[in-house]
């Protein structure tokens, strides 16, 4: 690892290295370059980082804490393990810290109704929670696959006064989703604004969404440093899109004895066609308004992603975690659907925290490496959120089990 | 003189609008795909644009998706597209094929490869709706420098500003996006589409071709007056989703688009 200056990207055109970009359609451009000019000013106007700050505060419950998880770490004997509670925050995930930045920003540029992807339901809802607090209509995409495994959340949006819109196209998941929502922006360019849930999309989104997730990674530094007076050994964060794992990990790339790695979906296993792993089983291609890794065919056609988590079944990876994986800064590991599970329980057994099915990815590589790690070994899991949604996915898999055993 | 550059000059001393039709390739199958291409230059199709089927269609409205769909379960691929092409050219070497699609499945085949390939088929000109000017440097250079046109969607949006940005390596003709929206959504008013090629006008002095929500002989009439192409594309497709057989589908959107020729030709330019 020679390069030592990880944080600079992207360039002015929105790449890191050759992913990133902006792919979109004519109709789009002016669009986009617009969010980009109107993004740089924000980013260096006092009163918008003053805003940001009292929201993260107020209304987020920000800072949330870093925790060290004693019995997992006692259970595991090893590596000390410690969990940075985005599930804590206001909605119960880390969607939110960069929803509210989004929002504050399209009340910036005077935008009158705002429009959403989700899969899992988490940005979704934490969209419809901004949206609210700022008096902005709201319309939320998501598969029709996805609205039946995650009921939970699609009456908390509705609860919040969003209209949800199911999208049947494709496979009725989340690039689905992603699709019906560009083109629902193509055709309100005038008043909408459009809020990408993950560092993906044409630049600025892979960008700005990062910057607005940092402050994950900016805390767990001063906290750790406050605990254990250094920097972490290890993070670990599971990666769909990536945000939370560029949260966690863009504060600490040019800190070269910290060890970073990113869980991607295994599904059933990446040997399988059933996976959501785009670093491990895919290529790099074009989709979304970004060159990154995707699961496509011979042909160049998207191939349908598979997780028992609907926030990690996407085809794709946010470009820069596509461009730390070439640069070989952040390792990138799969788990499966089972191994993801089995991390869920223990976690809920050990620690009385129930986390998402997402986060459970990161759980399971967590427990898989701190056995063989000494005990001074720092590690810092993004418990990114709450498993609060994945009840019903939880339950009919346990019954499925039952019947087979 | 390229076939776009001849097919315009032509129409343009016959002193009327050229009537670009699309359909997707492969759909619903292969053979029945090729035989409406094939047939499509006598119904009365002036410049022909070639759909190539991918799985995420982003700015296609819900007739093309179900066209692209259609065509990938029949087993189309870019390959297969472009031996349609082959056999097309076989009888036909004047009227001209300009492939439209998204750019991931020519990333996929490999520019250098399907450049060759597309310019050896007969080609003529690509409009890939994902490639702004922006990556100029991954498609537009390479097909152009083989000789194949890089055919531009201008839009409402498309200020005076970027305008320049976006004419200044186009090449063929230029697509007027006339509505900001889906394929096959809205229809502009032929007020809307007069200012914006007299603003077009201003710009370049390449064809203006003008699409969207064009559906009727009369719609297509209206904007041939106006414009130097009319394009029509999910009107014909919808016509493939409604026919009961695939021959049904082959006479009934040569029937459709003889009736858009009907417009287009009667239509002479104010």
């Amino acid at each position: 690892m020679t390069q030592t200056n990880f944080r600079a990207g992207p360039d002015a055109n929105g790449l890191f290295g050759a992913f990133g970009g902006r792919y979109v359609a004519e109709t789009l451009m002016p669009l986009v370059l617009d969010l980009a000019r109107e993004y740089e000013a924000a980013k260096a106007d006092p009163e918008f980082l003053e805003q940001l700050a009292y929201f993260q505060r107020d209304y987020i419950g920000r800072p949330n804490p870093l925790y060290f998880a004693e019995r997992l770490t006692e259970h595991c004997g090893g590596a000390k393990i410690f969990f940075k509670r985005e599930e804590l925050n206001h909605t119960g995930a880390h969607k939110v810290n960069n929803c509210i930045g989004q929002v504050l920003l399209a009340k910036r540029m005077g935008k009158k109704r705002l429009i959403a992807e989700t899969g899992a339901g988490m940005h979704g809802v934490a969209t419809a929670t901004v949206a609210a607090r700022f008096g902005l209509p709201c319309v939320i995409y998501m598969g029709a696959t996805d609205i039946e495994r995650q009921q939970a959340n699609v009456f908390r949006m509705k609860l919040l006064g969003a209209e949800i819109v199911p999208v049947t196209s494709g496979t009725g998941t989340l690039k689905d989703a992603m699709n019906e929502a560009l083109r629902d922006w193509v055709t309100n360019v005038e008043d909408t604004f459009y809020l990408i849930g993950t560092v993906a999309g044409p630049h600025p989104y892979p960008a700005m969404v990062r910057d607005f997730q940092s402050i994950i990674g900016k805390e767990t530094r001063a906290q750790l440093q406050e605990k254990e007076g250094r920097l972490p050994d290890s993070l670990i964060a599971c990666v769909g899109g990536g945000s939370n794992a560029m949260g966690l990990f863009h504060d600490f790339l040019d800190d070269s004895s910290v060890q970073i790695i990113g869980v991607e979906a295994g599904g059933h296993g990446v040997e399988t066609d059933k996976h959501a792993a785009s670093l491990t089983g895919g290529i790099p291609g074009v989709l979304h308004g970004n060159r990154t890794y995707l699961l496509q065919d011979a042909d160049g056609q998207i191939t349908d992603a598979h997780s028992i988590s609907a926030g990690l079944d996407y085809p794709g990876i946010g470009p820069e975690h596509a461009w730390l994986h070439e640069v070989k800064r952040v390792e990138y590991v799969s788990i499966n659907d089972e191994e993801a599970l089995a991390a869920f329980h223990t976690t809920c057994r050990l620690e009385g925290i129930i986390p998402a099915l997402e986060t459970s990815h990161a759980l399971a590589e967590a427990i898989k490496r701190a056995p063989t790690l000494p005990k001074d070994h720092l590690m810092v899991v993004c418990l990114s959120g709450r498993g609060d949604k994945d009840m019903q996915t939880v339950m009919s898999h346990m019954a499925a089990q039952e019947k087979q055993a | 003189m390229s076939r776009i550059e001849q097919r315009f000059a032509e129409l343009k001393a016959e002193g009327r609008s050229a009537l670009v039709t699309f359909i997707t390739a492969g759909d619903p199958g292969y053979d029945a795909s090729l035989a409406i291409l094939k047939g499509l230059p006598a119904a009365g199709a002036d410049v022909i644009e070639l759909g190539m089927p991918f799985t995420d269609p982003m700015a296609d409205g819900v007739s093309i998706q179900l066209a692209t769909l259609r065509a990938l379960e029949a087993g189309q691929t870019l390959a297969k597209t472009l031996q349609m092409v082959r056999e097309f050219r076989v009888d036909n070497q004047t009227t001209p094929i300009v492939l439209m699609g998204y750019y991931n499945p020519i990333h996929r085949f490999g520019v250098e490869a399907f450049v060759a390939q597309a310019k050896e088929a007969g080609v003529d000109g690509l409009i890939i709706v994902d490639l702004p000017p922006e990556h100029d440097a991954e498609l537009a250079t390479p097909a152009q420098a083989a000789g194949i046109d890089f055919i531009r969607l201008t839009t409402p949006t498309t200020d005076d500003v970027r305008l320049p940005r976006v004419l200044e390596r186009s090449s063929g003709f230029v697509y007027y996006v006339s509505v900001a929206g889906v394929t096959g959504a809205g229809s502009a008013t032929s007020e809307q589409v007069s200012n914006a090629i007299e603003r077009l006008r201003r710009h370049t002095d390449l064809p203006i071709s003008v699409g969207f929500g064009i559906r009727t002989p009369e719609q297509a009439a209206a904007i041939a007056r106006l414009s130097d192409g009319v394009v029509v594309g999910s009107a014909l497709v919808d016509k493939i989703a409604q026919a009961k057989s695939a021959d049904q589908a082959v006479g009934d959107v040569l029937e459709l688009c003889s009736a858009l020729a009907q417009g287009v030709r009667t239509a002479r330019k104010a």
